[in-house]
């Protein structure tokens, strides 16, 4: 979390506030539909590249049909890859067993199972990202909701979002200050830090407690009422119902492999 | 130690899932039943405050190198096992839509790996008797300092059990749990420190400020229904998704077997190895994964090369159509 994440997270809202055909989609279907995406991706064999290919076609038609930047997903894609990679990265140093491709070329096993853990990444962090950038965070939540989500969670969510920019700025006024007084120097001492981040913690507290009297005052419950209609229209329907067929589809035949076969005419 | 999509298999995903949801509707239960609307801005804002003091970092003494707050013992220092393992979760959910750390699919393990731990182990089993009333400064920061360790060392040996189960990574068991314990050690020990740290200097500012986790959820709600549930759901997740996904059911067994050291699973091996027949015979392409890579099927013959050939230029095809459409259609929601 720095100060470039928080510019992510604005960056974010901004594009769950469009309006698309993909924006106006009951939540609840996309969050389904990515969720069954996700695991439909993750349930292949761990070597399997071409068949994983077809699955694209989710992230780039919801990315285009909401009118969010593809750079945008792209750069964020890029910024959560190093986890994946470290890990994915000792397959092609363990899994020495070779396989063999065209024209005789041999090739460990662990490259291939590396690669498809590179596709995975890109599926299943494109997806998550992009139900966000067409949903946004309310939507989202009240979506997740009447999805049987505790409802405290949900509330306990949207005060966490709703605060984060708050709380973040507070943050980044001490660290300026900080850095002021100590000529942009080192980090501080723990006792040093103790103190600074415990006078965070104090002001966010205290911040808790005059919103919590703002919120009484406006007749506060407990809960947070949100304008939408439960009713699940039409195009939900069909975007769950197109979308679950193409996965099933795409699951068990490998229309890549087919596809390829077509076209270089070789029989199985 | 966000886990990520990418080496998570559909099954233990589920599992975890099931887990982590299956507690969080019981600390949701508990935190309603505790009827303090104040509780509810609270712990948002310091949701939020996680985030924030993330931003600052200390020096760590005698080493070149500076760390940062990871959060969850401090939450639970500040608000009780249920309503901190809340925040972890909502904190985590937000990470993973926001800035992808940690998928979708892996939140459940994530949420347990790092709620659970210090919430519901470290905090009432380790900090609370070592710390005592929290008035002797030495013993809060020794109760601080083991908890966050005994807590992340849990975390990350969960990670390397999700890790292995779901059989996506080549890592073996042992190699990828002493990669992971001793650099949790250190994170440990720095979240330790940082921990100990604010939570000394709230103590001196307002201590009143550190009374708000005991009263608020004196209220009880039975825990043994939740549990029973919990381990229904589990295991009826686990076994059915295992059936779409087992990529190593091998592995699998082999490693609970290797950790609870008998053969608890034995009862299910039957059922399971029908279900891997069924799934043999219903594979479209069951040799097409390269999953036996042996020496007899070495010899390569032409419609081995020819389909691996299929495959590739396929692959790159369907890419390309899939880039295709997506223009396509941006193209034309710009015209209308």
């Amino acid at each position: 979390m720095g100060v470039s994440h928080s510019a992510a997270v604005h960056r974010m809202e901004i594009f769950g506030g469009l309006d698309s055909p993909m924006h106006r989609l009951d939540a609840r279907t996309k969050a389904l539909v990515t969720v069954a995406f996700i695991a439909t991706v993750m349930s292949f064999p761990r070597y399997e590249l071409s068949a994983l290919t077809p699955f694209f076609l989710y992230p780039f038609a919801l990315v285009a049909l909401s009118g969010v930047p593809p750079g945008f997903i792209l750069k964020k894609l890029l910024i959560a890859a190093p986890f994946a990679l470290c890990i994915g990265l000792f397959n092609p140093l363990l899994d020495r067993q070779p396989v063999f491709l065209a024209g005789g070329f041999a090739v460990a096993g662990g490259w291939l199972s590396f690669g498809s853990i590179l596709l995975r990444f890109a599926l299943t962090v494109s997806a998550a990202l992009t139900l966000l950038a067409c949903t946004g965070m309310s939507r989202l939540c009240a979506g997740l909701e009447r999805l049987g989500l505790p409802k405290v969670l949900a509330v306990q969510l949207l005060f966490l979002y709703r605060y984060i920019f708050v709380i973040a700025d507070e943050a980044l006024r001490m660290r300026r200050g900080l850095e002021l007084r100590s000529s942009g120097g080192r980090s501080p001492s723990p006792r040093v830090y103790g103190s600074l981040v415990g006078h965070l913690l104090l002001r966010a507290m205290d911040r808790a407690q005059r919103i919590y009297s703002a919120m009484l005052a406006r007749g506060f419950n407990g809960d947070m009422p949100t304008l939408q209609p439960a009713r699940l229209h039409g195009p939900d329907i069909a975007f769950a119902g197109g979308w679950l067929a193409f996965f099933v589809l795409a699951r068990c035949w490998n229309l890549a492999d087919h596809l390829g076969r077509l076209l270089t005419g070789v029989r199985p | 130690m966000h886990m990520a999509d990418a080496l998570i298999s559909p099954a233990v995903g589920g599992a975890m899932w099931a887990a982590s949801a299956g507690l969080l509707g019981y600390c949701g239960r508990k935190v309603r039943l505790a009827l303090d609307d104040r509780l509810v801005p609270m712990m948002g804002v310091l949701g939020a405050f996680i985030f924030a003091a993330q931003m600052i970092n200390f020096s760590i003494p005698a080493t070149g190198s500076s760390g940062h707050l990871g959060g969850g013992l401090i939450l639970a220092i500040l608000l009780g096992p249920e309503a901190a393992f809340l925040v972890i979760a909502s904190v985590l959910t937000v990470q993973a839509l926001f800035f992808a750390d940690g998928g979708l699919l892996a939140l459940g393990c994530n949420i347990w790996n790092l709620g659970f731990y210090p919430a519901f182990i470290a905090y009432p089993f380790i900090y609370r008797p070592l710390a005592g009333g929290g008035s002797n400064r030495k013993r809060a920061w020794i109760a601080a300092m083991v908890a966050a360790v005994v807590g992340l060392q849990l975390g990350a040996a969960s990670v390397v059990l999700e890790t292995t189960w779901s059989g996506i990574s080549a890592l073996p068991f042992a190699t990828f749990l002493l990669l992971m314990q001793p650099i949790h050690l250190a994170i440990g020990v720095v979240e330790g420190l940082a921990t100990t740290a604010v939570i000394a200097f709230v103590a001196r500012a307002r201590p009143e400020a550190l009374e708000m986790s005991g009263g608020a959820l004196a209220k009880s709600v039975s825990p043994r229904p939740v549990l029973t549930g919990l381990l229904l759901v589990t295991v009826l997740v686990g076994g059915v998704l295992s059936w779409f996904a087992s990529t190593q059911p091998d592995g699998l067994e082999w490693s609970i077997a290797k950790v609870t050291g008998q053969g608890e699973v034995e009862a299910g091996a039957g059922l399971h190895e029908e279900l891997a027949k069924i799934q043999e015979k219903t594979a479209f392409l069951p040799d097409y994964g390269f999953k036996t890579a042996a020496p007899e099927k070495a010899t390569d013959s032409t419609g081995r090369v020819g389909r691996t050939v299929a495959g590739l230029v396929g692959g790159l095809l369907v890419l390309a159509l899939a880039g295709l459409v997506g223009y396509g259609l941006s193209k034309r929601r710009r015209a209308v």
